[in-house]
């Protein structure tokens, strides 16, 4: 596969304990990741070791998890084509598309025949 | 049933939220629960239910022992909404929340705001690199999802969590490089005038000194009286920089844990318009409310750590009073086995609440951690607003933080000020020479959660 497989050891996380409730699998960039069913999106990008999450609108500088809390918002990510979710709020499901966030975020504009001019 | 009135709506499902449910449904209030995350527990008890045996004994008994809180609160009859992000409280008692995408509105007889506390922004060069995170931040990550550093890391600053994140590192078999911490002889000069209290309050006293022993005997280097942090990083953390008995350090590290104490998350209290007023020993705002923590004659109350840091057994403590002072408003049977109940619950709160003035004058944050002296520290994380900035606006004639929105974007962003609020209160206020009372806060208006517009179009 051309995919860049993210080294383990570069992950700042490890995983201590076996997960009871099993596993799901979400990608990350169209990457699969493995990461145990219940934790937040923020925990399984860490674990997987995945560095910066977004980049800033002003400077695109580049940014993670600061509070894992719900605070910070510095975990802003896509979640199945939304933009600017809270990733330590989000928890995995299988199947879940998340992709890092470039820059603003932008809406989703109408279709070309919907109408509306810009 | 969104259109029924339910007796008391309490948001936050932590320690004084619980406690506040459970305290109302003794007395036979009708109970509504609004809270964030999926399981009850707030921050401080995270995951507790779900956390393993192992999980349990490295957190330690004062973390298990919040599982007493969340059982008795799921027997307690009251209805817990989880994943409900309540962003909007009204003066009116209506609470607006959003739920797996659906906006939803209830309507309260009374309300309980037990929203808690959040780490204190700690803007050094170097604190928005990836690879920066809080101690509380790391905990958090242990307790919900069991992890661990990767290679040994740096704790750095001050205040109990920092320690206590130290001593469950080591039972869990993480590795430490390094614990700095700012503490100094001026603290604990300044500390010694509440050793009374302390010694009245000697559990936790005692809890402290065990935790620093436990760092010496394993062989962790400890800095202290350290000052002047950064990190250092292009992209990412790469090492962490202190001044240590006159001279520079540098500790190189891809993951820097930050702690400088926790303060009131007074997001809904502000965007009520409360009364707030600047706690000079605690170096934060809290909301004005009468002894049962009700904001003026408005029938919110305000109970446990968003009401000022008080720790997570005073903090359940002020929601049963609130809950009591709830049930005698609104005339349930019993009054007279309330008033004992209130002295009872107002005992165990005083004992709580001794050792308070000591921790906060010995982990009083250094002014240079909280009021940049670099002006290129980023304060605003959002729309990247630096110390700098924020003083060349005061020049300009700036004369509190809501100005600063104008001048340059800082707090607009979607983290709405948490992040920056106090740091910019403080520099304004030291760069003036006035009071923080006289420079004031963000004006905070909802939703003070992120509601998309499809959301609120389908308001009901």
């Amino acid at each position: 596969m051309h995919t860049k497989t993210l080294s383990p050891v570069a992950a700042l996380f490890r995983s201590d304990d076996v997960p009871a409730s099993g596993s799901v699998t979400l990608r990350f960039d169209g990457r699969p990741i493995t990461a145990p069913a219940g934790i937040s999106v923020a925990a399984a990008l860490l674990l997987n070791g995945v560095g910066p999450f977004r980049t800033t609108p002003v400077r695109s500088a580049p940014r993670a998890p600061y509070c894992m809390m719900g605070v910070c918002f510095d975990c802003l990510v896509e979640v199945d084509g939304n933009a600017s979710r809270q990733a330590c709020l989000t928890v995995v499901r299988d199947g879940m598309e998340v992709r890092r966030q470039e820059g603003a975020s932008s809406l989703p504009l109408p279709t070309q025949g919907e109408g509306h001019g810009r | 049933m969104d259109a029924d009135i339910v007796d008391l709506i309490i948001v936050g499902a932590g320690p004084a939220g619980l406690a506040a449910a459970c305290e109302a449904r003794k007395w036979g209030l009708g109970v509504t629960l609004l809270d964030e995350q999926g399981a009850t527990g707030g921050q401080i008890y995270r995951a507790v239910d779900a956390a393993s045996a192992k999980r349990r004994s490295v957190l330690g008994e004062d973390y298990a022992a919040g599982a007493e809180l969340t059982a008795a609160f799921a027997g307690s009859g009251a209805r817990h909404i989880a994943g409900a992000a309540v962003w909007n409280v009204g003066r009116d008692l209506k609470v607006n929340y959003v739920q797996g995408g659906a906006n939803r509105v209830l309507q309260a007889r009374q309300i309980v705001l037990a929203s808690g506390a959040m780490e204190r922004p700690f803007p050094i060069p170097g604190w928005t690199l990836p690879g920066v995170m809080g101690a509380g931040a790391a905990q958090i990550l242990y307790k919900s999802a069991g992890a661990l550093p990767t290679d040994p890391v740096v704790l750095a600053g001050c205040g109990p969590l920092l320690y206590l994140l130290a001593s469950q590192y080591l039972h869990a078999g993480a590795r430490l490089k390094a614990v700095v911490h700012t503490t100094q002889r001026r603290d604990y000069v300044r500390a010694s005038s509440h050793l009374a209290g302390a010694l009245l309050g000697w559990r936790d006293l005692r809890k402290g000194i065990r935790m620093l022993g436990e760092l010496r005997r394993n062989g962790v280097p400890v800095y202290a009286g350290a000052e002047g942090f950064s990190i250092e990083g292009a992209d990412r953390a790469e090492a962490f920089c202190f001044t240590y008995k006159g001279s520079r350090k540098r500790i190189e590290s891809s993951l820097v844990l930050l702690h400088q104490g926790v303060v009131p998350n007074t997001q809904l209290s502000w965007s009520l318009r409360a009364k707030h007023r600047w706690n000079d020993a605690q170096l934060c705002w809290e909301p004005e409310t009468d002894e049962y923590g009700q904001i003026e004659a408005s029938g919110i109350y305000v109970a446990g750590d968003s009401r000022g840091i008080v720790g997570a057994k005073a903090s359940a403590s002020q929601g049963r009073l609130a809950a009591l002072a709830i049930a005698t408003k609104l005339d349930r049977p019993g009054r007279d086995q309330r008033l004992a109940r209130e002295s009872e619950v107002r005992d165990e709160l005083r004992n709580q609440l001794h050792i308070r003035p000591f921790l906060d004058a010995l982990y009083r944050p250094p002014a240079a951690h909280r009021m940049p002296p670099e002006d290129s520290v980023i304060v605003c994380r959002c729309e990247e607003v630096t110390a700098g900035q924020i003083r060349k606006y005061v020049e300009l004639g700036c004369q509190g933080p809501n100005q600063t929105k104008a001048f340059g974007r800082c707090g607009m962003g979607p983290c709405q000020g948490r992040l920056c609020g106090l740091t910019v209160t403080e520099l304004i206020a030291g760069a003036r020479g006035v009071p923080h009372d006289d420079v004031g806060y963000y004006r905070i208006r909802p939703p003070i959660k992120p509601v998309t517009i499809g959301e609120l179009a389908g308001l009901v």
